[in-house]
């Protein structure tokens, strides 16, 4: 054991550093799955598939936001505790959503075909079932062949397989090539609006082998479940999105709680002297950059079969940049921080862009949040980085801290974790 | 024996500008050994070289007894091979607190694995608590490190220093902004380290090289201009003429 402490306040520190306080047992993460479970459980019991007054619109709403969160956090642990601004994690999110989405319309595309071949006097080939997926689905792009990246899309579990591998590899080779040769801060955010505009482009074309700006479609219809009434199928996409943003949040919650946290923290706030200290800055980056496009492309995956359509605008440069106003508004450097964010400002913006927000007559002009919701966003996000760069998640810290302040008698010890 | 570390023939320019000429320099393994000059020396530039921080346009430096080139080595290589160094400019990380400073500059397994899935034992914390009783921080572990003062992040930073268990130190005016009772603490820090280790420390104040009572290299324009007791170089008259006499 280490040297005897002299005197009472010093044992009392030492103990409090022996005893390193897990994630698990952090006030923030245990408000937030309790919460998160609450919120789940009413909103199950009030869903229309349980005879409540809860439409299934909103509770696709609601899982969406889920979704949205999910990739708020992982954009927190890239930008808020890592400090790489990436503006292309939408990017890996819609990539999810494609890997998906090709598996839900090769099923169904597939169902239907044989189902309407069941009446044909001869039974159709194997060849013959192909060629009419084929035509139903590239039919809208003027073509008919499958293209070779279909080869999976029959099977699931190599679906769900290359929602992880395709955003994966992606952020990997991009994150090894832009780390490698050290591009950081702005020219790295720029680095990422390129990457995800080039993707979205090449996605728009007709034989991108994706279906060009018609994107992957009827993704609400899960092959398998026809029978099921939507409003089943929603409680259930709802309850894997909050499944999903509770084992993402503890995740990145187990990460930044330990040494790997105060390493990428450190690569934030002064990456040179993490490499004095030893540490192949490089080789943290991308791992968190990789791991942070796994968790998007997760939340896509999650986020499409709700929404019903894929597109390549989905993946628009500016769908990224939305998601780091999220963050900087919801609070960075803290998960929750992240959710909320994510939660208000999606929310709201669904409220003002759904025609639900009344217009406001000046007389002159007329205020139509339609169009004006993105100003007031803009506005809002200057605001919050000039003059609350905590974010909505500061506040929690005017309720708590200065309590513990108080009770310390003396300057808080801010625990390094949290 | 040869040299742990050795420097031969080094210049680096900056738009021309040579901020290191020539410059040649060895260490042994267990010395402790000064360097003063007066502003702009190169002195920052030097120790910005042996780190892998600044690239020299000729030159070699080598390391160890396998004299392994550091040129084409990355930051943090040149620090695993065990080359530690503190700033001139205290640099901690003013967002976490002096246990985790200390516990991430901790001689550790360096690779991102290792980092996730370490887990604080009772022989690291004891030895933490060592190093902050050694730089005076004990009463201090919890505390954010942006809310010492001046001289204690200075203290954080040299532990920090011996935390990584290096076996060269590359020291920059670590006596900046001290008290003299640290300054004293310092120096024997310094020589305490020094004897089982090297130790280069880059000082301004003269009383602080005397006490450390060490071979003194006077560098000048990039390249050294003496090199001896502390005597003998203040008793050489280019030294006196360009940094003592003003
Ligand atoms: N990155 C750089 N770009 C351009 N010039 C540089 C750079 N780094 C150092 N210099 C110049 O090189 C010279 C040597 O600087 P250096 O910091 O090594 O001096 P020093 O001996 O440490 O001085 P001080 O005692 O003030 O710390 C100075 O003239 C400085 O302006
Ligand atoms: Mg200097």
């Amino acid at each position: 054991m280490a040297t005897p402490p002299t005197n009472p306040t010093m044992s009392e520190r030492g103990r409090s550093l022996v005893r390193h306080r897990s994630f698990l047992a952090q006030p923030s993460t245990i408000v937030v799955m309790l919460l998160l479970i609450a919120f789940t459980v009413s909103i199950v019991s009030l869903s229309e598939a349980a005879g409540g007054d809860i439409s299934t619109s909103l509770v696709k709403t609601l899982g969406k936001t889920m979704c949205l969160c999910l990739i708020a956090v992982a954009m927190d642990l890239v930008w808020g505790y890592c400090g790489i601004l990436s503006l292309g994690h939408f990017a890996f999110f819609g990539l999810g959503g494609y890997m998906v989405g090709m598996w839900i319309m090769y099923a169904r595309t597939e169902a239907i075909v044989v189902e309407a071949a069941r009446n044909a006097p001869l039974p159709p080939t194997p060849q013959e079932i192909r060629d009419a997926i084929g035509t139903q689905i590239f039919g809208v792009v003027g073509g008919s062949d499958i293209p070779p990246i279909w080869a999976f899309a029959h099977s699931l579990p190599l679906q769900l397989i290359l929602v992880v591998l395709v955003p994966g590899l992606l952020a990997l080779v991009f994150g090894w090539l832009a780390f490698r040769s050290r591009v950081t801060g702005v020219y790295l955010s720029i680095l990422t609006q390129a990457m995800t505009l080039a993707l979205s482009l090449y996605l728009f074309q007709n034989d991108s082998g994706l279906r060009g700006n018609n994107g992957l479609s009827g993704l609400q219809n899960i092959p398998g479940f026809e029978e099921v009434p939507q409003s089943v199928v929603s409680v259930a996409f709802f309850v894997a999105s909050a499944v999903a943003l509770g084992a993402g949040y503890l995740l990145a919650a187990w990460i930044v709680s330990g040494k790997f946290g105060s390493v990428i923290r450190g690569i934030r706030d002064d990456e040179p002297r993490v490499r004095f200290l030893g540490y192949q800055v490089e080789h943290y980056k991308l791992f968190v950059f990789t791991l942070t496009a796994i968790i998007a492309g997760i939340a896509g995956a999650l986020y499409y079969p709700q929404a019903g359509i894929v597109n390549p605008a989905e993946i628009a440069p500016i769908a990224s940049i939305y998601l780091a106003v999220w963050v900087a508004i919801g609070g960075r450097g803290r998960l929750y921080g992240a959710i909320i964010g994510a939660a208000f400002v999606s929310l709201l913006s669904t409220w003002f862009t759904g025609g639900r927000a009344p217009d406001i007559h000046l007389g002159f002009y007329t205020i139509q949040w339609v169009d004006w919701w993105q100003v007031l966003l803009g506005v809002a996000f200057v605001l919050v980085t000039l003059f609350a760069p905590k974010g909505i998640g500061g506040l929690v810290d005017l309720l708590v801290r200065p309590k513990r302040q108080a009770s310390a008698g003396q300057p808080a010890p801010r625990e390094a974790a949290e | 024996m040869s040299a742990l570390l050795e420097v031969a023939g080094v210049s680096v320019s900056f738009d021309g500008f040579r901020a290191i000429n020539n410059l040649s320099f060895e260490i042994e393994e267990a010395e402790l050994r000064a360097i003063i000059g007066p502003n702009g020396a190169g002195k920052t530039t030097f120790m910005d070289i042996v780190t892998g921080k600044t690239r020299p346009n000729v030159g070699k430096v080598t390391w160890g007894p396998n004299n392994i080139s550091l040129l084409k080595r990355s930051e943090a290589e040149i620090a695993r091979l065990g080359i530690g160094r503190k700033f001139q400019r205290p640099t901690v990380f003013e967002d976490q607190s002096v246990f985790d400073n200390l516990l991430m500059a901790l001689k550790k397994p360096r690779n991102p694995f290792a980092a996730m899935l370490y887990r604080r034992d009772e022989d690291d914390i004891a030895r933490i608590r060592a190093l902050a009783e050694e730089i005076g921080l004990t009463g201090a572990l919890m505390r954010r490190s942006g809310e010492l003062s001046h001289g204690q992040k200075q203290w954080l930073e040299i532990g920090m220093l011996l935390a990584q268990d290096p076996k060269l130190l590359l020291v920059d005016e670590p006596a900046a902004g001290m008290t003299v009772g640290e300054r004293e603490h310092t120096t024997r820090l310094l020589r305490e380290t020094a004897r089982t280790r090297a130790v280069i420390v880059v000082e301004h104040d003269m009383e602080f090289v005397r006490q450390l009572g060490c071979r003194v290299t006077v560098l000048h324009e990039g390249s050294v201009l003496a090199e001896g007791s502390l005597d003998y170089v203040t008793n050489d008259a280019r030294v006196i003429d360009v940094y003592l006499g003003r």
